[in-house]
């Protein structure tokens, strides 16, 4: 079995590669039979693997060949698995297989069904070789891939201008972050010798210093590739625009697994972060901000994608956090209920959005409780995770969160508040969608419900986001243990009563009517409008990056230094008309400047001159 | 004797080509066509028979006739000049480039020159004799000759088959070139000199005027005449105004020969001549290199994000991922070198695929600019995909070649001067944003329902399929070209004593480090 673990991330590859090649010549049901079975193939595969590693918790190392040699420089195409990387596996290949079965159905009469599916498959096999990867070079391979593949689908709808728009400001706002990892990679070869994961931990240990500059540059390198993928300040703006893709898309890429990626690459490095505790401070306070301001702005949203996008930044905010406190456990656990959760909340968006007309509007929608009762179900279970209700698998691990959180020495308290505070909005804001959509009039009449395809990957990730709390994930053995404090009664008991008091606002404001807003919400009509938004952040990128950028291509794409060159070609032709001038054709100016010649030359020779 | 039947095939080629006009229109390109597979069938043959101690033994240029070829026929014995070729693994894979893309070029314009199509073909073929010439080449003599022997026939191609500003594009290459090769024919002959004067001797062979003593002063000034031939043809920023405009009016296969060979001929110069025969020189000005690199690497892509005609905003991007070769060659270290070589192939296929995306866009549509393009991957979806791939191949994604060398030529640069790294890392990003404006101004967008265009055929889908498979290979396996370019890269080392840059790569490394690694893989 372990020598056979080349073979999750190649099927659906090739399944990829041989939809790209006979693109549109293939029957649908064959084309959902290879994007969809491929990744079946995969998450069975990464089960048996799951069984043989829990009996046998031993890391896997597998070299397939030497990628590059270059000098010391030898990165191989190699992979390392150890529990960590298995719970990314499970999470890729399991929702991933969810999520293609819901697709072979919502994208069922779509023209570009086979390159869908090309994309979607490509994706799944560059998001494994990312967590596979044994070295930061054959991890940046996976990591730009699932960057053109999240590029290719947000785009996947080419027509529109505004979907290539979203899909470029995705692939460059990442990219920025991409560049700066890749000089961290450069730092790290330089300094450490080795790309390889594990060996650079060894030799971070016995070069560095807890504290000193190196590592502290390379883990804020680092830290910005994460927060490009992962959508955290100040890199955060690109997520709610890739909406534009197909929702599967959001639920896959943009909320399970991808955005992730950021979460992962630190926790994976967390050898390094461990040297620079001023890097993994700056990891909690980015994602405590990160958190609550998308969460304020989810408040104010009401496109339905955009609120769980917006969510989806606040809660790796969370992951963030809790990374930057050195719960790295506690991450990865939030990392995984989030997948299932925040995917099943996308899908059940989703199944809304193709039975409501491409509606996305949360006030034009209401009443649907009884007419679509598996999205209302998969919302209720969704939003109790998202909000982290007690049992359910949000609650476990956003609670282990903030504890951890609690218990840093310093400024502990203060990022468990700000948590705490960031958990109050997200259980109003997910409420105030439940209550919306789901009760109240009929707005919109669907046209049709969802059928099997959809049904069945919502009640399964419903089932997960039930029981995926009780889950224990295997990553004992890779992360420092932490010590076995608890804080004090009154903050556990606080930490779950405000979740609980979020539903309460968000029920009194939007379903019961006891709280009336509505003055409150014109005194702060401005303030919303400015967290609506996102803290205007697009709109300042847009003046000190964006314009000026424009600015000076359009400025120089005429090459200014082709004037410098035209100088040249004035002076020469000048140079000729002058020369041409004393062509007079007279006897007599040729005869004079005959004798002056001969005068200056006899005086030359002479040494007069 | 092979390395002088390949030219004298493409330079016969091209006579057979212009007579063969006479049996039929078409008849010139089959010729070509022909001429160019005869000649990589000699030479894949060649390789083959090459067992791989021979291929991987270090190229001593105390003993050519060590190396993988070397022929040396007097031919102006008075002046010391003969007809010396040589090949190592460098310009073998410089060579192998040169007729894989010539084909490429000729399948690019097989249906868009209609007219003189036997004296089209046989400039093409000639100019890839000169190309093959100035690979093989190791007299200095003959390099010149050959530097402006290519240089001929392309101006033809540029001049008779252009499209509407051929005239200006023409000339202003011609000149461009033709000022920079006299200033290299000046230090070539002052190099002779000047080993004349220490020696007694006349020659202008490679070998012998390797470690010419001369003083810093002189060496300076013979360096620059070189450099300057070399940065022109590469071309560096800021010598590249030419590139624009005669890669937007030459026809395709023109653009795909300028792009695909011509200016690696400019990087080739660099590795070969300018830094190993004044390798002080040259350590002394690497930092303004350098800057020229990273400048381009920047310019060029904020030039190309300006665009709105489809071959010049290739043209730009060109300049900007030659200027990682500037930086590669002199950051001149193992890495970055390799990194150098790499991107030279790459870029050839990647951008050569591109110009040809250009030239069936403006056979089919009869225009260039993207304001009257949109949404194209509806009409011709082969095109449009195909399209993609060479687009997120030139903005570098990993697993492709272009990408392999680009962060060979960050990482080894990044050893000698990182903030210049740093700058020059901004064009990921800058490539980014222009390649992907290329896409989404092209082929995504609103369709135009009344346009009919036909998709690609077989001939370009096939012709498309070599190089895709090409980056992959690149991109996947690098290996087997890293390693024939190594003998070669390490023999430049050794030549140049150490790097213009500085550090060895591994001096950086800290011994106790090195010494963790080990314990690691022994475990």
């Amino acid at each position: 079995m372990r020598d056979m673990i080349w073979l999750i991330p190649l099927l659906p590859m090739l399944s990829s590669i041989s939809l790209m090649i006979f693109s549109g010549r293939l029957p649908k049901t064959l084309v959902a039979f290879m994007g969809a079975g491929s990744v079946a193939l995969s998450a069975l595969l990464t089960l048996l693997f799951a069984v043989n590693f829990l009996n046998n918790p031993e890391p896997v190392q597998l070299t397939l060949w030497t990628w590059i040699e270059v000098g010391s420089f030898n990165p191989g195409v190699a992979f390392y698995l150890d529990g960590l990387t298995l719970v990314m596996m499970s999470i890729i290949t399991g929702v991933g297989f969810l999520i293609h079965l819901f697709s072979t159905e919502f994208m069922q009469d779509d023209d570009s069904y086979a390159r869908y599916f090309a994309y979607l498959n490509m994706f799944v096999a560059a998001m494994l070789i990312l967590v596979m990867a044994d070295n930061l070079l054959l991890l940046y391979l996976g990591w730009e891939g699932v960057g053109v593949c999240s590029y290719l689908l947000v785009g996947f709808w080419y027509q529109s201008s505004d979907n290539g728009k979203a899909a470029r400001k995705a692939f460059i706002v990442t990219r920025i972050g991409d560049t700066a990892m890749a000089l961290g990679l450069f730092l790290l070869f330089s300094e450490l010798g080795t790309l390889n994961i594990q060996a650079m931990g060894e030799v971070a240990r016995t070069t560095w210093q807890v504290g000193d500059t190196m590592p502290l540059i390379a883990c804020l390198l680092l830290l910005a590739g994460a927060a490009g993928k992962s959508a955290q300040l100040p890199l955060q703006t690109w997520l709610p625009d890739a909406m534009a893709g197909p929702t599967p898309v959001s639920a896959l890429i943009h909320a399970a697994t991808m955005v992730t990626a950021g979460v992962y690459l630190i926790a994976r490095t967390h050898d390094l972060f461990l040297l620079a505790p001023t890097a993994m401070m700056t990891v909690a306070i980015l994602g405590l901000a990160t958190s609550l301001m998308a969460a304020f702005t989810a408040l104010t949203q009401f496109d339905i994608k955009r609120i769980l996008a917006y969510s989806t930044i606040s809660q790796i905010g969370y992951m963030f956090l809790a990374l930057g406190v050195g719960a790295w456990g506690a991450g990865i656990f939030h990392l995984m209920t989030h997948a299932f959760f925040k995917a099943l909340l996308f899908l059940g968006s989703g199944a809304i959005i193709h039975c409501l007309h491409h509606e996305h509007d949360i006030f034009k929608m209401g009443g649907l409780r009884t007419i679509l009762p598996v999205v209302f179900w998969s919302f209720i279970i969704g939003s109790a995770a998202l909000a982290a209700l007690p049992l359910s698998s949000g609650f476990f691990s956003k609670d282990q969160i903030l504890l951890s959180a609690y218990l840093m020495p310093g400024v502990g308290p203060w990022l468990w508040f700000g948590g705490l505070v960031g958990a109050l909005l997200t259980a109003i804001y997910s409420f105030r969608l439940v209550f919306v959509v789901f009760f109240g009039s009929v707005k919109t009449k669907p046209d049709n419900s969802p059928g099997l395809r959809m049904a069945i990957p919502l009640t399964v990730l419903c089932a997960l986001a039930v029981v995926g709390g009780y889950f224990t994930i295997p990553v004992a053995e890779v992360f420092p243990p932490l010590g076995d404090h608890h804080p004090a009664f009154w903050v556990e008991a606080v930490s779950i009563a405000v979740p609980i008091v979020g539903v309460a606002i968000a029920y009194a404001v939007f379903l019961g009517g006891q709280l009336k807003v509505d003055g409150l919400k014109n005194a702060t009509s401005g303030l919303r409008q400015f967290w609506f938004s996102h803290w205007g952040m697009d709109w300042l990128y847009d003046r000190v990056f964006v314009r000026p950028y424009y600015g000076l291509a359009n400025l120089l794409s005429s090459e200014p230094l082709d004037r410098l060159y035209e100088l040249v070609v004035s002076a020469s032709q000048k140079l000729n008309q002058y020369l041409s001038d004393t062509q007079t054709g007279r006897m007599r100016s040729y005869v004079g400047s005959m004798i002056f010649g001969l005068i200056f030359v006899l005086a030359l020779s002479l040494g007069v001159l | 004797m092979l390395m002088i039947n390949l030219i004298l095939i493409l330079l016969v080629g091209g006579v057979l080509a212009v007579l063969s006009e006479k049996i039929s229109d078409k008849a010139p390109r089959w010729v070509a066509l022909g001429v160019v597979f005869f000649a990589l069938l000699l030479m894949l043959n060649f390789i083959l028979g090459l067992d791989k101690p021979q291929l991987y033994q270090i190229p001593d240029p105390a003993a050519p006739e060590r190396w993988l070829m070397h022929i040396s026929i007097a031919w102006i014995p008075a002046f010391g000049i003969a007809i010396e070729l040589a090949m190592d693994g460098l310009s073998l894979l410089m060579v192998l480039l040169t007729l894989v893309l010539g084909a490429v070029a000729i399948s690019a314009s097989w249906t868009d020159v209609k007219t003189k199509t036997g004296f089209f073909e046989a400039n093409i073929l000639w100019t890839l004799a000169g190309v093959l010439g100035v690979f093989l080449s190791l007299d200095l003599f003959l390099f010149f000759l050959f530097w402006e022997v290519m240089l001929i026939p392309m101006y033809f191609m540029i001049a008779i088959w252009g499209h509407e500003k051929r005239a200006y594009a023409s000339m202003k290459f011609f000149i461009f070139t033709q000022a920079s090769g006299l200033l290299m024919l000046v230090s070539i002959l002052a190099l002779a000199a000047v080993h004349h004067s220490n020696s007694g001797q006349w020659s202008f062979s490679y070998f012998e005027l390797l470690d010419t003593e001369m003083s810093a002063q002189t060496a300076k000034w013979l360096m620059l005449g070189f450099f300057i031939a070399f940065v022109v043809k590469l071309p560096a920023f800021p010598f590249h105004t030419w590139l624009p405009d005669a890669h937007t009016q030459a026809p395709t296969a023109g653009s795909v020969i300028l792009a695909g060979i011509l200016l690696k001929t400019g990087a080739y110069g660099l590795i070969r001549f300018a830094v190993p025969l004044f390798p002080e020189a040259s350590a002394d000005f690497s930092g303004i290199a350098i800057v020229l690199g990273a400048s381009g690497v920047v310019y060029g892509a904020v030039l190309a994000f300006g665009q709105t005609d489809f071959k010049r905003l290739v043209a730009y991007s060109s300049v900007s991922h030659m200027g990682f070769v500037l930086l590669g060659v002199y950051a001149w270290n193992e890495l970055a070198l390799q990194g150098a070589v790499m991107q030279m192939v790459a870029h050839g296929f990647s951008t050569a695929a591109l110009f040809m995306i250009a030239g069936s866009l403006q056979e089919r549509l009869h225009t260039r600019d993207m304001r009257k393009m949109g949404g194209l991957w509806q009409n011709m979806p082969r095109m449009g995909a195909v399209a993609m791939f060479f687009v997120i191949a030139s903005l570098g994604l990993p697993g492709l070649g272009n990408f392999v060398a680009e962060f060979l030529v960050l990482l080894g640069l990044f050893q000698v001067d990182p903030w210049i790294t740093v700058i020059a890392a901004l064009g990921l990003i800058t490539g980014a944003a222009y390649s992907l404006i290329l896409m989404q101004k092209s082929f995504q967008g609103t369709p135009d329902p009344s346009r009919t265009v036909s998709d690609y055929g077989f001939r370009e889908m096939s012709t498309m399929t070599v190089m895709i498979v090409a980056l992959i290979v690149l991109g996947v396996f690098p290996q087997p070209v890293l390693d024939i370019a190594q003998p070669v890269l390490q023999s430049l080392l050794d030549l140049t004593g150490n790097s213009p840059g500085g550090i060895a790569v591994i001096s950086a490394v800290d011994s106790a480090s090195v010494e963790g690694i080990y314990q690691l893989e022994i475990q």
